[in-house]
């Protein structure tokens, strides 16, 4: 038994800024529950004594030098803009603030 | 919105103790960004780049774009943690830290979670009276800058009321160091100094390492402080704020006051304080709210799946540690032992950004008093007059050659002063403007005889008095041939010439 | 001559190169079958109208005497999950409609400089997620051996417009089975390369720790050829491999002279028995494995108990940096953007729901739980530890066998529809394709004949240690001229013809 609950997908839509209606909170709800139930077991196996892997190739230092190289214009940055001011992104008034 | 109540800031220490965290963040002056090949506008070629000119496909979260850590970013890094007295990772991570905000590009950060590269350091802060006070650093890591926005259409520029936002990707993926101190206890009555002494300190750092540009109007540097009050006696830590982007050093140190002042009436009176952000207003010397601490603050951490970690070697470390240069509190130390100064003159030194040229004076052969008083005094009277600072003036080698013709009598303060005047005009090196407009200091006898012989003859009872026990009178004379001399003369020498004569 | 578009890329390329054919020909030729099967097939989402253009100038380059790259002419296919700069780039979402990067992927700017002749962008599940393709956003791609019938996924079109010969070659990308499955299921090859092998750079992120880009073909020698273009160090990519690699078409041509057989160690692994796939599946690999040992080649059984938890591991590993890569879909500074009234945060959050499919949304939601607070150790981060156990499982089976193999996919190709209300029941089809990608190594599917029961294309995949790419390449290749020469031609000769269909 997982805890999926539809507070806990309208909180996780909130975080992931996406507006999910009822129906689709209700849908998620049900779906995510079955597949949280299947790959719970991953703990069983995931012991202690057995490290993590992110990288499947393992690597370290890898670098760039420190030279200026290709940047895009200012038509480029701004070509796919859904909204813009001159050389500016333009979006509609910031609820939250920055971190 | 109405004036919080403020304690009288003793009152205030009376019933509480403060304790500080403060977290600053540099922005490194590599010649591209941490995570591409973007032109850095923390560099001081780029500072005054047009609005996205300086976007590289990852700055600004293109599909299918990815980052790749810059060799600089990580040498800086490095070598600013060492001089944080920090421990560097043998293996670090940079992680994601996930949230979203136009300021973004890619609606997450890179920066470093539970693998900083460097950790546990310390710090030696002078407070500018002696007393020196050791700041314990938890954390220096390395993560990526955001963009910037502007809000328009609201009626003060800020966020609260603005119709829409403008966002400029120039500065998204500039290099950044994090510093982050333990608590800091026992600053007493001295933690709002303590707070601006310390961020001056970590700013003098950054440039002595030339890690970093370090101009806070810039934004180079910006500083978070943490303010908490702890009952007397209590054993538990109070709920801290933190007050975020405090813009200068005046205003970390009115920040904590005020902090201070404004936590202790509501402690004082029962209640609780808010654990919050909250926004310094340099007009009002005010903080006020910013969003509680909620729930969109989970940022699912996770290491960033595009890079790899970073293992510096000990050869790198140990190369990057040998390079370091002195401490500057070190450094003010040893200068002011090795020049005899009271606090208050090095202070002075200090105040004026002229320790520097002051040492280099030294170098050049003056005494170190010497170059104090000509730095502190003239030259900066003349800079402040013509708006320039007093470096830009005149070099310390003209300064010190200038002191040793004092030194060696052919000139007198007075004239040197206005060599000083030639020599920053342009007129040439002291010598040569000595040269020039004939100022050197007469030493032939003869010619100061000849003078006083004319001044005596204008004041012919002077010897009278002179023979009659009065001297002073001597002064009159004296005051005259330096007149007909103009200035030059040795006033003391005169005064001997002109008693031999009474004598005579 | 046989007809264009049914010559493979290798012998079109020979063609080309000695100007029997020309490249405007071999462009017109595909650009002609695209019209008169796409609209049936669905495998394009757009078309490049520029392509006879680059075609002649590749002709007109070889008329003045230079020399040029053997696969130079050939037309090529790409997957839209690759950002193109003359063609827009959906990753099969309505969030990206239209979008146009300013820059290539790595991968399409090596094959233009090889003389490669881009047709158009492939179909695909949106943001690569899904088996089926099912998932795109701009309808489904249908398999050329049966229209109402999935072509595989998340590279269904890929692998469909090669099946169908409205091209050649393809480029594809694999996270869990995405170029290997459907390969599988319309009797086409494909290779995921070892992770690192092939630039990720411009390549639409899905799950930046399993996602690799790799070649679609009809054989094991053009998908080396593809191959041999595309990969290598690219500086943009700081998890691409700084080596230099043996050559996969010289591979594929040792391979095809059968000489390599004699003495290799074929692994089949225990935890996938026979029962857990369609019969015919079984029967078809048994057959492939039969003809391998008939030439010397020994079958030995290896163990990796820890597979079970593969397709756990992935489907919390992979939401979970999905989340994050598509965090940067928000309205701002490309893509779709609602105009609803209030905050941008309340444009950002129409913006995705209405932009994103049911999928995708669905393992945003699953990524972000996983990564949040309090839930991290027993999922994210439980996950990447099960990822080294089966590193472990492969590292100890490597040490027995040369190859490992695997049938493809559990099940022939199913209908269009059979499985798309039930998430649980797709994620199963990559069972056997998604260790490669947790442990990094590359696999090959490479068709093994028709499934009795249905009469629909398996595929046999080989998989072998991280960087040994070429080990495939010649058991692929083997194994592929046993059967063709069985078979009296390729497996493709048998699809069904597609009339009507325009596009």
């Amino acid at each position: 038994m997982s805890e999926i609950t539809p507070e806990l997908v309208r909180h996780l839509g909130v975080l992931a800024r996406i507006q999910l209606e009822d129906e689709e909170v209700t849908r998620l709800t049900r779906d995510l529950d079955a597949i949280v139930e299947n790959i719970a077991k991953v703990s069983e196996v995931a012991s202690d004594d057995v490290p993590a892997t992110s990288h499947p190739i393992p690597m370290q230092n890898v670098f760039r030098p420190d030279e200026v190289g290709t940047m895009l214009t200012v038509d480029e940055v701004l070509q796919n803009a859904p909204d813009r001011d001159g050389d500016r992104f333009r979006v509609t008034a910031i609820l939250g603030e920055e971190q | 919105m109405a004036r919080a109540e403020l304690m009288d800031f003793d009152k205030a220490l009376e019933l509480f103790e403060p304790v500080i965290g403060l977290e600053v963040h540099i922005e490194l002056n590599t010649k591209t960004k941490m995570f591409s090949e973007a032109a850095n506008p923390a560099n001081e070629e780029n500072h005054d780049a047009e609005p996205n000119t300086l976007v590289a496909p990852v700055d600004m979260g293109l599909p299918g774009s990815m980052p790749v850590v810059n060799e600089s970013a990580i040498r800086k890094s490095i070598t600013l943690g060492l001089a944080l007295g920090c421990s560097i990772a043998p293996s670090s991570r940079f992680a994601r830290k996930n949230y979203f905000y136009p300021d973004l590009g890619k609606n997450y950060q890179i920066s470093q979670y539970d693998e900083p590269i460097a950790f546990e350091g310390s710090v030696e802060v002078d407070l500018g009276d002696g007393e020196t006070f050791t700041v314990p650093i938890e954390r220096a890591h390395m993560e990526e800058d955001a963009g910037k926005l502007t809000h328009v259409g609201g009626s003060t520029g800020r966020i609260q009321g603005a119709s829409s936002s403008l966002v400029d990707y120039n500065r998204a993926g500039v290099p950044l160091v994090e510093i982050v101190t333990h608590p800091i206890f026992g600053a007493e009555h001295r933690a709002p100094e303590l707070a601006k002494a310390y961020l001056a300190t970590i700013r003098d750092i950054a440039i002595a390492t030339g890690v970093s540009e370090a101009r806070m109007e810039r934004g180079n540097v910006r500083c978070d402080a943490n303010v908490s009050l702890r009952p007397r006696g209590a054993e538990k830590l109070g709920t801290r704020t933190e007050t975020k982007n405090v813009n200068s050093m005046r205003s970390v140190e009115r920040a904590v006051r005020y902090e201070i002042q404004r936590q202790a009436v509501i402690l004082a009176a029962g209640g609780t304080i808010t654990q919050e952000t909250r926004h310094w207003h340099e007009d009002t010397g005010e903080t006020s709210p910013g969003r509680p601490k909620s729930d969109a603050d989970d940022y699912r951490y996770f290491p960033e799946p595009d890079l790899l970690p970073v293992a510096p070697s000990e050869e790198l470390i140990e190369e990057l540690r040998a390079a370091l240069p002195e401490a500057p509190s070190a450094r003010r130390r040893r200068l002011k032992a090795d020049w005899g100064f009271t606090d208050l003159e090095l202070q002075d030194v200090v105040n004026g950004g002229l320790l520097d040229v002051v040492e280099a004076t030294v170098v050049a052969g003056a005494a170190p008093q010497a170059a104090r008083k000509w730095w502190t005094g003239e030259i900066t009277r003349i800079a402040n007059a013509r708006e320039a600072s007093p470096v830009e003036l005149v070099s310390a080698e003209h300064v010190a050659s200038l002191q040793k013709l004092i030194d060696e009598g052919t000139l007198t303060d007075k004239l040197a002063r206005q060599v000083l005047e030639g020599v920053i005009d342009g007129e040439g090196a002291p010598a040569e403007v000595v040269d020039a407009r004939g100022l050197a200091v007469v030493s032939d006898d003869g010619a100061l005889i000849a003078a006083i012989d004319e001044a005596l003859a204008a004041q012919p009872d002077v010897l009278e008095k002179i023979r009659s026990g009065k001297v002073q009178a001597a002064g009159a004379v004296i005051g005259a041939v330096m007149k007909a001399m103009r200035g030059q003369a040795d006033a003391a020498r005169v005064r001997e010439l002109i008693l031999e004569r009474a004598s005579a | 001559m046989t007809d264009i578009i049914r010559m493979n890329a290798a012998d079109l390329a020979a063609k080309l190169a000695s100007g029997e054919i020309s490249s405007v020909e071999a462009t017109q030729a595909h650009l002609d079958r695209i019209s008169a099967v796409d609209g049936d097939v669905n495998a394009y989402l757009h078309v490049n109208d520029a392509a006879v253009d680059t075609a002649r100038a590749i002709d007109e380059r070889r008329a003045a005497g230079e020399s040029l790259s053997e696969l130079a002419g050939v037309p090529l296919a790409i997957k839209d999950v690759l950002v193109t700069t003359d063609m827009p780039s959906t990753s099969g979402s309505k969030i990206l409609e239209g979008f146009m990067s300013p820059y290539d992927a790595t991968v399409v700017a090596r094959s233009r400089a090889a003389g490669l002749v881009p047709l158009g962008k492939t179909n695909m599940d949106e943001f690569a997620m899904g088996s089926s393709t099912e998932h795109s956003a701009y309808g489904p791609t249908h398999n050329p051996w049966a229209l109402d019938r999935i072509p595989g996924g998340s590279g269904g079109g890929s692998a469909a417009a090669v099946a169908a010969f409205e091209a050649p070659l393809a480029l594809g990308s694999d996270t869990g089975g995405s170029i290997r499955q459907p390969a599988h299921v319309t009797g086409t090859v494909g290779t995921k390369p070892t992770y690192g092998a092939v630039s990720r750079y411009g390549s639409i992120a899905l799950a930046s720790s399993l996602d690799q880009v790799g070649p679609v073909s009809r054989t094991v020698l053009d998908a080396g050829l593809l191959q041999d273009v595309i990969s290598g160090y690219d500086i943009h990519d700081s998890t691409s491999i700084r080596r230099e690699w043996p050559s996969m078409a010289a591979a594929a041509r040792e391979g095809a002279e059968g000489r390599g057989l004699k003495g290799l160690k074929i692994g089949v692994v225990t935890e996938l028995p026979d029962s857990g796939f369609q019969p015919g599946v079984a029967a078809s690999f048994r057959d492939a494995l039969a003809k391998l040992e008939a030439q010397g080649a020994e079958i030995v059984e290896v163990s990796a108990p820890n597979f079970e938890y593969a397709v756990a591991a992935y489907y919390l590993i992979l939401p979970a940096e999905a989340s994050s890569n598509l965090a940067k879909f928000d309205s701002v500074r490309f893509g779709m953007r609602l105009d609803v009234p209030g905050t941008v945060e309340d444009v950002m959050s129409a913006t995705r729901d209405a932009g994103f499919g049911p999928e995708v949304k669905r393992r945003i939601i699953l990524g972000t739980y996983a990564l949040s607070a309090g839930y991290y150790d027993a999922y994210y981060g439980s996950a990447q530890k099960v990822r080294t156990l089966i590193q472990r499982d492969f590292a100890a089976a490597f040490a027995d066998v040369d190859v490992i193999a695997t049938p493809t996919a559990p099940t022939t190709a199913f209908k269009i529809g059979e499985k798309i209300d039930d998430p649980l029941s797709m994620y199963l089809n990559d069972l056997t394709t998604i260790p490669a990608n947790l442990a990094g190594v590359p696999g090959i599917s490479v068709p093994s004949g028709l499934a009795e029961e249905d009469g629909l294309p398996v595929g046999v995949q080989f998989l072998a240690p991280a960087g040994e790419d070429a080990r495939l390449y010649r058991v692929g290749a083997a194994l592929e001229k046993l059967l063709v020469d069985e078979w009296g031609g390729p497996l493709l000769d048998r699809t069904p013809a597609l009339n009507g269909g325009a596009r």
